[in-house]
């Protein structure tokens, strides 16, 4: 099959190892001083970008991301995961913020176009939000069809047979190219960045540009009113008898 | 209690005026008091109410590690969240007489951990940040609540890891009481090669940095090497609270391979002629039959069942392909076979996984038992010699054992499976492991290349080190520890 030149989408998140702590105004979570990194799922998608190009199935791969400046840091490391250059779209503390999948569907559809991507590779969602929309939005805008939730992927005539994680097990799918996908978790192990890799990673080139520039416009949709910790657990209590359980579920008022 | 107070004050005369070599004997017969609820009281005053436990649960978990040795509790447990909670912990309790043992992930396998003379547990899991990563200079600090596998995840984005990788998410602290090492040693060395600096607590509550604070160099000739004086002092002389560690890139290109031998010697002549050649392996790993027998049932492989080595190149696409081909010539030569290559991540990961779970999978022939394994190490020249005989002991004495291990450091496993309603396989397995170790020892080698003396090795590192030497290690003991508060039990006779 013709070589195919993938888009990746990856989301600068707070690092799935860390603690999440709730801002003492509730109005979100603490990000300052917190370590980020890439989205896991996104991972993913970069690492199966690059399996395709090993395989010789796609020609290029091209990393993208929204976010502030920190964002390059992800975009590095896709390309030193083997990306071979990168588009960030730069937005400032207050747009990022307000961010939602519909903005970056809309980014994504836009770059696709304009890269003449044949694929456009998404994690199935962010590991901060779980919205799990981006990918569906950006096959929706571009009227391209849609694989997600892709546990394996192979070559197809035409296009791609992907394989999905559904809740009732597998199904497997057949789509033509261009097409968007999502990966999920068993799609594959990403790679670590290797130390020469890294440094080629600093002299590959990465293109900023802002929102405009794709006539996207970052505007609020919603508003987020609070966000709060969990209710603290409480201590059980040992009871002797059935009668005393009864009384007490009684006094409770749960029955 | 009168009595007990008499005797309490008796033994701090003693200690004061007594030889090191009456200490000892006197603190092997010591009892030591009990954990009053006064002091439950002054140590919740140090750490807080919730960081005290007494629960029963909480207790027989922190009494036990991954050894065959049965739980012994501690009186309690405490959870300490700064290095001033373990310096005023260590204070009371060398002040009281009380048993201390720091207590990292309980993965140990000599029994290192347990409170045969009761005492406090001081749990370091809550001091879990990673301080430092200086990417440019390839080193890293930690609290002693890290673990390897935590560490190496933080790291994942800068291409650096912690490479000394001994099978469980061991925290890094207790794998610097234990001197560890792992599959990698072979390429990367053990902890004692790559601890810089540590931070460390005494029993009287001095808080100190072996290395002086902040230092982190790759080398020093400045004043005595304290930092590896610590490095497997397995909790006898003070508490690590910090550590400096060194790192290294992560390899451009890995591949592993496994190959199959007619004997054991064919195997184990083979890992000599590669380590004598010089190549540069990043790990060599030999399974007896019934090792990979085991192996197979429990991962879901289909490997020939034979004496095999699992092995391990990396390098750049370069000299990789050097490596491969003077092992696999090396590997010809010695009649080897059946040549399974695992390139993708998957596939090495799923591999050293399977490598790494093959206690399970040894424990699994015989549901409800525990592991029981030697450690010996010996110089490579010796190596054949030393395997071939355990393993005609092994069969002489018609229990079950595995022989596997990290052949590529001379380093070798034996193990057995214990099982208390079988006490005479116990025994069997028991006598074997001395033997094994004594005959170690006889060429040149040790009695425990990484799991440390714990509770079960203390003749034998008697007989390793000799009367006087280990005078003088009970010598530097009471230097650091005049009240033998830390750990005790442990190590020596």
């Amino acid at each position: 099959m013709a070589s195919l030149r993938v888009l990746v989408g990856c989301k600068r998140v707070i690092d799935y190892a860390v603690k999440i702590r709730v801002k003492p105004d509730k109005s979100g979570v603490v990000t300052e001083g917190v370590k980020h990194s890439m989205n896991p799922f996104d991972e993913i998608a970069v690492e199966e970008a690059i399996r395709m190009k090993e395989k010789k199935l796609a020609s290029e791969v091209i990393a993208f991301s929204c976010g502030p400046t920190a964002s390059q840091e992800t975009l590095r490391t896709a390309m030193a995961m083997g990306a071979d250059r990168s588009i960030h779209v730069e937005v400032d503390a207050n747009q990022a913020e307000i961010i939602q999948p519909i903005h970056i569907a809309k980014l994504l559809s836009k770059i696709a176009q304009e890269e003449k991507a044949d694929i456009v590779m998404v994690g199935k969602q962010a590991i901060d939000d779980d919205c799990n929309q981006t990918a569906q939005m950006t096959a929706a805008l571009l009227d391209w069809p849609q694989a997600t939730f892709a546990s394996k992927l192979e070559p197809a005539e035409g296009g791609l047979k992907v394989t999905r994680e559904i809740d009732g097990g597998l199904e497997t799918i057949q789509v033509k190219t261009p097409t968007v996908i999502s990966s999920d978790l068993r799609l594959n192990e990403p790679r670590y960045a290797t130390l020469p890799n890294i440094m080629k990673a600093k002299k590959k080139p990465l293109a900023k540009k802002k929102p405009e520039d794709y006539g996207v416009e970052i505007k609020a949709h919603q508003e987020i009113k609070k966000v709060e910790d969990p209710p603290t657990r409480e201590a059980g209590q040992k009871l002797e008898t059935v009668e005393e359980l009864v009384t007490k579920l009684k006094d409770g008022g749960f029955i | 209690m009168f009595s007990k107070r008499f005797a309490v004050q008796l033994q701090s005369c003693v200690r004061q005026f007594c030889t090191t070599k009456c200490l000892t004997a006197n603190a092997q017969a010591f009892e030591y008091p009990s954990v009053s609820s006064k002091l439950v009281k002054e140590l919740q005053g140090i750490v807080g109410q919730s960081n005290v436990s007494t629960a029963e649960a909480v207790r027989e978990q922190h009494g036990h590690d991954e050894s065959y040795h049965k739980s012994s509790p501690p009186e309690l447990v405490v959870f300490a969240e700064n290095v001033e909670h373990v310096s005023h912990v260590a204070k009371l309790c060398n002040n009281n007489n009380i048993p201390l043992i720091p207590f990292g992930t309980g993965t140990g396998l000599e029994g290192g951990i347990n409170a045969i003379k009761g005492g406090v547990c001081l749990d370091l899991n809550k001091m879990n940040n990673i301080l430092a990563v200086n990417q440019e200079d390839f080193d890293c600090t930690v609290e002693a609540g890290v673990s390897r596998q935590t560490l190496n995840s933080y790291l994942r984005d800068t291409g650096l890891v912690f490479p000394i990788d001994p099978g469980a998410d061991a925290s890094l602290c207790g794998m610097c009481a234990t001197s560890a090492s792992g599959t990698n040693a072979v390429r990367y060395g053990t902890m004692r090669e790559n601890v810089l600096n540590l931070e460390v607590v005494l029993p009287d509550g001095r808080v100190f940095d072996t290395a002086g604070k902040g230092r982190r160099t790759k080398k020093t000739s400045a004043g005595y090497n304290l930092t590896n004086l610590f490095v497997g002092s397995e909790g006898t002389l003070g508490i690590i609270t910090k550590a400096t560690l060194r790192l290294y890139g992560i390899p451009e290109c890995t591949a592993s391979a496994v190959c199959s031998f007619p004997s054991v010697k064919n195997a184990v002549d083979t890992t000599v002629n590669i380590l004598q050649c010089g190549i540069q392996m990043a790990r060599i790993e030999f399974l007896d039959e019934v090792a990979i027998d085991a192996f197979n049932k429990y991962s879901k492989y289909d490997m020939k069942v034979a004496p095999s080595l699992f092995m391990e190149f990396t390098g750049n696409e370069g000299t990789l392909a050097k490596q491969v081909d003077l092992v696999s010539e090396i590997v010809n030569m010695n009649e080897g076979s059946d040549f399974k290559w695992a390139e993708e991540a998957e596939e090495k990961n799923r591999l050293w996984k399977a490598r790494h779970d093959i206690v399970y999978a040894c424990m699994a022939l015989q549901p409800g038992s525990k592991p029981y394994s030697t450690d010996v190490c010996v110089p490579i020249s010796r190596l054949p010699d030393v395997i071939v005989r355990s393993k005609e002991l092994i069969d002489a004495a018609g229990i079950i054992g595995f022989t596997l291990g990290h052949v590529g450091d001379g380093n070798f496993h034996n193990l057995f499976l214990i099982n208390d309603d079988m006490p005479d396989q116990k025994a069997k397995a028991i006598k074997l492991s001395k033997q094994i170790a004594k005959i170690a020892q006889e060429l040149d080698g040790t009695c425990t290349g990484e799991h440390g003396i714990g509770l079960g090795k203390k003749e034998l590192l008697l007989r390793e080190i000799g009367e006087e030497g280990l005078e003088i290690m009970k010598q530097v003991k009471s230097t650091f520890d005049p009240n033998n508060i830390m750990n005790p039990g442990k190590v020596f006779v």
